[in-house]
């Protein structure tokens, strides 16, 4: 055991030499397999999930091409369904909720004054298996075997009878690939929140981010089992000829979509309370005051959580169940209005109660509530049971689902990573650029998807690749196609700020916006390490109340991995927890597990013999360790 | 920044007021021509009028809280705030959004039990079945009592509670007529019944929304509200067998439909076609529009249609029929007979 002392005697160069030794990966290509940095990792899946958002940006493009003229022939039915099908099920399972997740990757520690996350090594494998995901759909793509259904392939559309080929396998076992990575994410996101707290920041004192990450982790957990599930019987059904979609033998095709809302309305929100804490973030930080309402915007997040759950069915209120269990989700759906409108009257508030400066990120806010807000009002109109059947499944619904998750959680992601930029790259992006992009893509964004809620109610229904011109909606479709195109510019010039600064950009010091959070406590980039000294905390917003040299903790071994583990809920330090070293085997077990799932599209026997690799790949991974005194450590 | 929130807050009414004015349609939620589509216009505009007031609040508060922080100077960070006015605002929020919230639920259900509440006793006097990617239509005959079928045109009867049936005889498909009824789906295994009180007489029209598959887009109704007195008639044509061919050449296609491929998927009552598995073509003339509106029916795109219907509805069930061009001449002659 290392004694306090040689912890004492170690000069600051020195410590964070040795830091730097014990947590830095090995060079080359070796370290890029096995890293277990939790900052690597999710730099990995914020570019792959960047990326997609490009490719989907483009189909979206692509689409708003084929349906700005009434009887375009540019893609054809095939080649339209595809694209809106590539491009829903790429935005919902690879872009969006993996991108909030690795921003928590990314965040929870920084914010945490944490050297890793709990599982470092699981965390590994998620990306892997993420990155399983994203390939298990666009390379299918690329040999022409696209999913054609859409995002939600029900039943019995994607059933053995209506579906033949592997479309449909390609997109159910895609989301086996993700719901693997989200599960696992989430599981360490949650331990990480609860048993990585520095010591006196109580659940009291957790920022409203972390409590966002918290929630969204849990809501996770619970919600993406009922997915995997109803995607593997769609699966077995096609493979070996179970029913539990056919009707005509006794199943039941109502029990897909049950499954899958219940999995598809809590997702909405899993993507949606991330993004709440990234505004949490960005309006205290650019307001120059603490958040107004930390108890109320908590206890919305718990009750959004909460309610998220129960108010799945208004997905169906056509399928013709009974109109009192419709009732009881239309008052559910409508109740979640108010933990939502409390947490935009909390950010005004901080707005209106602060000295705010009107830095990209801020506005990025201020775009999110006008246009967010939007979203959340048509989502009233669509949770009226009756009025929904006039609603649901037309361009309204498109509109509305538009503006919740590009309003309600890409702006902010957008805002998020402006501000965290500076911590992940050391330099800002230009603020010049970064509003010409908010302009474009704010502007283009209302100009192309306001027109659909219109269209919707003038007739038009999602999910067609053409229509006469006798039907009238052809002026407000350019419209839409206009400002679609608009915004891929304002998309177009996010991008090129984001790569322009990274080698160009004014060099950002530790904390280039005067940051609450102990993220802003570390140099920009952050040392692989972190932290050079553990932080102790004392209120909501440290860096803002610690004047003077900061408290920290000291007792961290500098040359063995370790992490302090605090109590769940008075972060109490309760003892040293060693953290797992580089590792290969999250690797392979992520391929051995990629094996398994693309054989069982083709065989019930892959899961069988492919469980076999899977388990000793496994088992390799959690070899148990020598004890410490074998490996050098001296007293 | 107060001058952008106007702007949008203009925008937004300006769309609204367009969107009520300029959108009637024979498709359109802004054209309602029965009870239960008023009751579900009605309730649409309470829920703008409720919403559009909640969004202007929030976008006030918004603007006024920016036109507050003008000049102000970033200082040292505010980290023990005085907010007791805007704690009272927090809990005059909370009321506000239960009273509205409250407002519309209420609005909701009753409209709700008032669409249950036109449901009348008796069975149904129609039945229409979602098909990839087309509509098969059976109407109860008064004078007989027996099914009569047609496909991809309704007929209501003005100023009648009309029961409706739904089923699917494939996927899931959603039976839409925006100025008649909100969707009802029509899936597999299940009946699903709505009730259409149509007040207004003329042709409007329906189109699935439930996305069925590869032709989705090309998946129309035609439906005509009609008086009482043309609804009989209507029913009464339908009930009718095919007419017999008036000339030779349309025996010839007659001929050609009964022996050749067509009879195969197709029927015709009053002929030796008499397959389900397509539309019925009894009257295929007295309708306005070919393949579930894909194209409007004349002789042109009739003949068209026999000769390639893939390049009119690429992935339809209907296979190229192979005939000659004489030959889809000849049945194209023989069906435009057919009212």
């Amino acid at each position: 055991m290392t004694g306090a002392a040689d912890i004492h005697a170690a000069s600051d160069a020195e410590r964070c030499a040795r830091l730097a030794k014990t947590w830095g990966d090995a060079p080359g290509l070796w370290g890029f397999l096995t890293t277990t940095d939790h900052k690597k990792i999710a730099a990995r899946y914020i570019l792959v999930a960047m990326a997609l958002l490009v490719l989907d940006g483009l189909l979206a493009v692509d689409m708003r091409l084929q349906l700005a003229f009434p009887a375009v022939k540019r893609l054809g039915p095939q080649g339209f369904n595809e694209s809106f099908s590539l491009h829903g099920s790429s935005m919902l399972f690879l872009v969006s909720v993996p991108v909030m997740e690795a921003m928590a990757i990314w965040l929870v520690p920084l914010m945490l004054g944490q050297r890793n996350m709990a599982f470092p090594r699981l965390n590994a494998f998620s990306f892997w298996m993420y990155l399983g995901g994203v390939l298990m759909l666009w390379i299918p793509h690329i040999a022409n075997v696209t999913p054609d259904l859409g995002w939600f392939e029900y039943a019995p559309l994607s059933g053995p009878n209506y579906a033949p080929g592997h479309r449909a396998d390609v997109w159910a076992q895609m989301i086996t690939f993700t719901e693997v990575a989200a599960l696992a994410v989430s599981v360490n996101t949650f331990a990480t929140i609860m048993r990585l707290r520095p010591p006196g920041m109580t659940l009291a004192r957790l920022p409203i981010f972390l409590w966002s990450m918290l929630i969204s982790a849990l809501m996770t957990i619970f919600a993406l089992p009922a997915v995997m599930l109803v995607t593997s019987m769609l699966i077995t059904d096609r493979l070996v000829g179970t029913h539990f979609f056919d009707p005509a033998v006794g199943g039941d095709v109502l029990l897909f979509q049950h499954l899958f809302w219940f999995f598809g309305h809590p997702e909405v929100y899993l993507i949606f309370i991330p993004a709440l804490g990234f505004v949490a973030s960005i309006v205290e930080t650019f307001s120059r005051r603490v958040g107004f309402g930390y108890v109320p915007v908590v206890l919305s997040l718990v009750s959004i959580g909460v309610l998220a759950f129960g108010l799945w069915v208004h997905h169906m209120f056509a399928v013709g169940l009974p109109k009192l269990g419709n009732s009881f989700y239309t008052a559910a759906s409508m109740a979640i209005a108010v933990p939502t409108g409390l947490q935009i009257f909390c950010w005004i508030a901080t707005i209106f109660g602060g000295k705010p400066v009107f830095r990209t990120p801020l506005l990025w806010v201020i775009g999110f509530i006008a246009t967010f807000v939007i979203g959340g009002l048509s989502g009233l109109m669509t949770a009226s049971a009756p009025l929904d059947l006039q609603l649901t499944d037309t361009y309204f619904v498109v509109a509305h689902l538009h503006y919740v998750l590009v309003g309600g959680a890409m702006f902010p992601l957008f805002g998020a990573f402006t501000f965290w930029y500076p911590k992940a790259t050391g330099r800002v992006m230009s603020e010049a650029w970064g509003k010409v992009a908010f302009w474009l893509i704010l502007g283009g964004f209302n100009l192309g998807f306001f027109p659909m809620h219109i269209l919707g109610l003038m007739g038009m229904p999602r999910r067609i690749y053409t229509y006469s011109d006798a039907m009238g909606w052809g002026p407000l479709n350019i419209v839409v196609s206009i400002g679609s195109v608009i915004a891929a510019g304002g998309a177009a010039v996010f991008v090129a700020n984001a790569l322009f600064s990274y080698w160009r950009g004014a060099k950002a010091g530790p904390d280039p916006w005067g940051g609450a959070t102990l993220e802003w406590a570390t140099q920009s980039p952050p040392p692989a390490y972190n932290f050079d000294h553990i932080p102790v905390v004392d209120s909501l917003t440290p860096l803002w109340t610690q004047t003077g040299p900061r408290p920290v903790l000291e007792g961290l071994s500098l040359d063995h991995r370790e992490l302090l583990l605090t109590s769940p809920v008075e972060a109490e330090p309760d003892y040293r927890q060693h953290s797992p070293t580089p590792s290969i085997w999250p690797l392979l077990a992520a391929l051995a597990t990629s094996a398994m799932f693309v054989g069982s599209i083709f065989s019930p026997w892959a899961l069988v013999w492919g469980a076999l690799p899977v388990g000793a790949t496994i088992t390799a991974w959690f070899w148990p360790k020598q004890p410490r005194r074998h490996l050098g450590d001296k007293p | 920044m107060s001058g952008r929130a106007s702007r949008i807050a203009s925008l937004f009414a300006g769309l609204c007021a367009a969107s009520l004015a300029g959108c009637a349609g024979p498709q359109s939620v802004f054209s309602p021509a029965s009870d239960q589509a008023r009751w579900l216009h009605g309730l649409f505009g309470l829920m703008l009028w409720v919403c559009g007031i909640a969004y202007l609040l929030v976008l006030a508060f918004l603007a006024v809280a920016l036109w507050r922080a003008r000049g102000a100077l970033a200082e040292t960070p505010i980290t023990e705030p005085h907010d007791g006015r805007l704690q009272w605002g927090l809990r005059a929020w909370a009321a506000l959004i239960v009273a509205g919230l409250l407002t519309l639920a209420v609005a909701s259900f009753l409209v709700d039990r008032a669409l249950a509440g036109a449901e009348p006793r008796g069975d149904p006097s129609v039945r229409v079945t979602g098909q990839q990617w087309w509509w098969r239509i059976e109407v109860k005959d008064p004078a007989s009592g027996r099914w009569v079928e047609s496909a991809n045109e309704l007929h209501l009867p003005l100023n009648q509670p009309t029961p409706v049936e739904v089923v699917s005889a494939d996927v899931i498909h959603s039976f839409w007529i925006p100025n008649l009824s909100g969707k009802i789906d029509m899936v597999p295994g299940r009946v699903n019944r709505l009730t259409i009180t149509p007040r207004q007489l003329g042709w409007v029209r329906g189109q699935c929304a439930e996305f069925c598959g590869l032709q989705h887009a090309q998946m129309a109704l035609d439906v005509k509200v009609d008086s009482p007195a043309d609804y009989a008639a209507w029913v009464a044509r339908q009930a009718a067998p095919a007419a017999a061919p008036k000339d030779p050449v349309a025996a010839r296609g007659l001929a050609l439909v009964q022996d050749g491929t067509c009879g195969q998927c197709h029927a015709l009552r009053g002929t030796a076609a008499a397959a389900r598995a397509a539309p019925d073509l009894t009257h295929i003339a007295g309708r306005r529009f070919l393949a579930a509106g894909a194209a409007p029916l004349t002789r042109g795109s009739l003949q068209g249609w026999i000769a390639q219907p893939q390049a009119l509805k690429p992935g339809a069930e209907m296979p190229a029929t192979g005939l000659s061009p004489r030959d889809a001449e000849a049945v194209a002659h023989y069906l435009e007979g057919l009212t």
